[in-house]
């Protein structure tokens, strides 16, 4: 078969699965249109991340699985890479989508959003080919500058650090520019300033340091802050605006709620960053100031969780799109579950030397990334969707709803299933590797060979299965969900 | 209608949010520019380079319930003593290494990376190299021919090759023994060094 044969055979495949979701942009503003590009990309790389989670999860258990081919830091680099920029995929395109919305006017430099899609789309594929084809280089600056930098999450090569930066001040450029044509509300104040920090951040961690102390604790300035500050704000942005379009709720009680979130998500989080520099070799006061200020991070939480219940009773769960809003709430006790709960269960220096470095902070960190991130892109997929249709009814009663209440418990479940599986194997390794084996290699040799390590080992793949065949459904119901509805949506008022 | 309350009102949190804030990030500010002073490679906290010219072991203060760093006689790599600039340019050569061939990614450093290898904050001073007459060799060995050289206490789990030169090896087993030098807090508990051991 030739090239010209395989490319008519791709483009009738790509018509007929236009076809077959039958989804009409006409019904989308242009900024929405532009959302909907990185909608896709996020659901695509969700995808790839639960992928090479399996891959890393298997090689646990047959540690020679695929050895020398897909090693597991390749497999865990892609997982962890790959979810980090879905979110933002997913917070970009939930952005662009409530620009227009909430700026009451048309996008500013719509031209040069587009570009900067594409142009980050490109790049990010090129990375992640690099990361499978290329791996590993030698120690020299080059393989820094093109196949990448080694430190845990912010492994991609300096020439994309730099790609992604340009992409983020277009974005903001967009942003800014679209609200001082139009109108400026709190919540566009918050989300500019957020974004401000958040693009300032991650120049932190762009730069080579032979001081691994010095280094360490800039790369936290870009983890930390971002994971426990800037997102968690932004995300309460995009929930304030999501409230009032779901349920209804007036726009000044958001927007008090949203400042109230920003003073004791801010307050708590940017010092309860010492959390991280106990041990890197920094000095004794963050084992104070890191103690406390982390043992605040989740008073916020537990605000927006009485936030999200108390607006939904006031207005009886009347809503215009239930399974956006049932994942709006799995968000809401997500984020306080998995980032309030699981991180202060070993946040305080006390319990942290022991736990630091284990199966603890992996368990913590998948209820922490799936609940407080993950759930709302997702209700921002269901969002799109419904309005990418044609505004059609989404509440009670819609065709074959059983699909994304199993998708919701599937995923749910899955998620929950292997925090507890890794909570159980991270205790383990605390007792045995380090309180009574003192961390010695041998020790954690032994942690990890014990039978009740394995056998969570063993549940957590069981459950990374369940997880992934709940976004299996997931993906088919966003793709046929409201296909063939007649009805329109839920009219919802604001009172 | 009567008069909204202060603890209601939209204004009043919204510059409790930009006070709050911003003396947050100053704080953070200060305390960030004191921490780099204090741990710049050369302190108490972090030691210079040339700390691989030395032996390095820990020592439990009871009052401090915790291990801190003793730097030692003279205990050279390679059978050579490194100047301060030779020293920094091999732990540089070691750290970029580590970087390039994507160690944190199975290994944690300082404790923070993944979990799928065993730490390599203290790996220097770990027991496991048997004694001091064999852990340079034996390290050499493993770095560049990981699956020969495996130790895998029965786990089966083995590290990669992943064409280590001689030079990056030596690079390495560098940074690893500047890094066992940093004063960690007493992180990890309880540890037991090579020295305790003999």
């Amino acid at each position: 078969m030739n090239v010209t044969e395989l490319i008519e055979k791709a483009t009738t495949r790509i018509k007929d699965f236009k076809a077959w979701v039958a989804l009409d942009s006409g019904n989308l503003s242009n900024g929405q249109q532009l959302a909907v590009k990185y909608f896709s990309v996020a659901v695509i790389l969700f995808v790839a991340q639960i992928l090479f989670g399996l891959l890393a999860a298997a090689q646990f258990i047959w540690p020679g699985f695929l050895y020398e081919f897909l090693d597991f830091n390749v497999n865990r680099m892609v997982h962890i890479n790959a979810m980090v920029v879905w979110m933002l995929y997913g917070f970009i395109g939930s952005i662009y989508w409530l620009l227009e919305d909430e700026s009451q006017t048309e996008i500013v430099g719509l031209k040069l959003g587009n570009l900067a899609f594409w142009v980050l789309t490109a790049a990010v594929t090129l990375v992640v080919l690099v990361y499978l084809l290329v791996q590993i280089g030698p120690g020299k600056d080059s393989s820094l500058w093109l196949i990448n930098e080694g430190r845990e999450y912010i492994e991609a090569p300096r020439w994309a650090d730099i790609g992604i930066v340009v992409v983020m001040l277009i974005f903001f450029y967009n942003v800014v520019a679209t609200f001082s044509k139009g109108k400026w509300s709190g919540i566009a104040g918050v989300l500019t300033l957020d974004l401000v920090a958040l693009a300032g951040l991650y120049v932190a961690g762009m730069f080579y340091m032979t001081n691994i102390t010095h280094e360490q604790y800039w790369w936290w300035w870009v983890i930390h802050l971002w994971v426990e500050a800037t997102w968690e704000v932004l995300v309460g942005v995009i929930m304030a605006w999501s409230l009032m379009k779901l349920l209804g709720v007036r726009r000044k009680i958001v927007q008090t709620w949203l400042y109230i979130e920003v003073a004791l998500m801010f307050g708590s989080g940017i010092l309860g960053l010492g959390h991280h520099y106990f041990w890197i070799g920094t000095p004794e006061y963050w084992l104070t100031i890191g103690g406390f200020f982390s043992a605040l991070e989740p008073i916020p939480l537990v605000a927006m969780v009485v936030h999200a219940v108390y607006d939904s009773g006031t207005h009886a769960f009347k809503n215009g799109n239930h399974p956006a809003l049932a994942w709006i709430i799995a968000h809401a006790f997500g984020n306080f579950f998995g980032a309030g709960v699981w991180g202060f269960m070993h946040t305080l220096p006390q319990i942290n030397l022991y736990t630091h470095g284990t199966q603890w902070s992996a368990s913590h960190g998948h209820l922490a990334f799936f609940g407080a991130y993950a759930t709302i892109n997702i209700a921002f997929f269901y969002l799109a969707i419904q309005h990418w249709r044609g505004n059609v009814w989404m509440g009670a009663g819609i065709a074959n709803a059983w699909r994304w209440k199993w998708a919701l418990g599937l995923l749910n479940v899955g998620v929950l299933g292997m925090t507890i599986a890794m909570l159980v194997a991270g205790y383990e390794q605390s007792f045995i590797e380090r309180a009574v084996e003192g961390s010695s290699w041998g020790g954690y040799f032994t942690a990890q060979n014990h039978p009740s390590f394995q056998s969570a080992m063993s549940w957590r793949l069981l459950f990374g299965l369940v997880t992934a065949a709940g976004l299996g459904l997931l993906v088919w119901d966003l793709l046929t969900t409201g296909k063939g509805e007649t009805r329109k949506a839920q009219e919802i008022t604001q009172h | 209608m009567n008069e909204e309350p202060l603890w209601a009102s939209e204004s009043f949190w919204k510059k409790v949010a930009i006070w709050v804030t911003a003396g947050s990030f100053l704080i953070l500010v200060v305390l960030t520019l004191d921490s780099l002073s204090q741990t710049s490679a050369g302190g108490t906290r972090v030691p210079a380079y040339a700390v691989i010219n030395k032996k390095i072991d820990y020592q439990y203060q009871e009052k401090l319930h915790k291990s801190i760093p003793v730097v030692g006689e003279d205990e050279f790599l390679f059978g050579r003593e490194f100047s301060e600039e030779e020293a920094r340019q091999l732990v540089d050569l070691g750290k970029k290494t580590s970087q390039a061939k994507n160690c944190m990614n199975c290994h944690t450093l300082l404790g923070n990376g993944a979990y799928y290898a065993p730490d390599l904050t203290k790996a220097w001073l770990d027991k496991g190299w048997i004694n001091t007459e064999l852990r340079e060799d034996m390290l050499m060995k493993f770095l560049m021919d990981p699956e020969k050289n495996a130790r895998t206490y029965g786990s089966d789990r083995k590290m990669p090759n992943l064409g280590i030169t001689e030079a990056e090896a030596k690079g390495l087993i560098a940074f690893l023994k500047w890094m066992s030098s940093i004063d960690t807090n007493g992180f990890p508990y309880n540890f037991k060094t090579i020295y305790a051991e003999e």
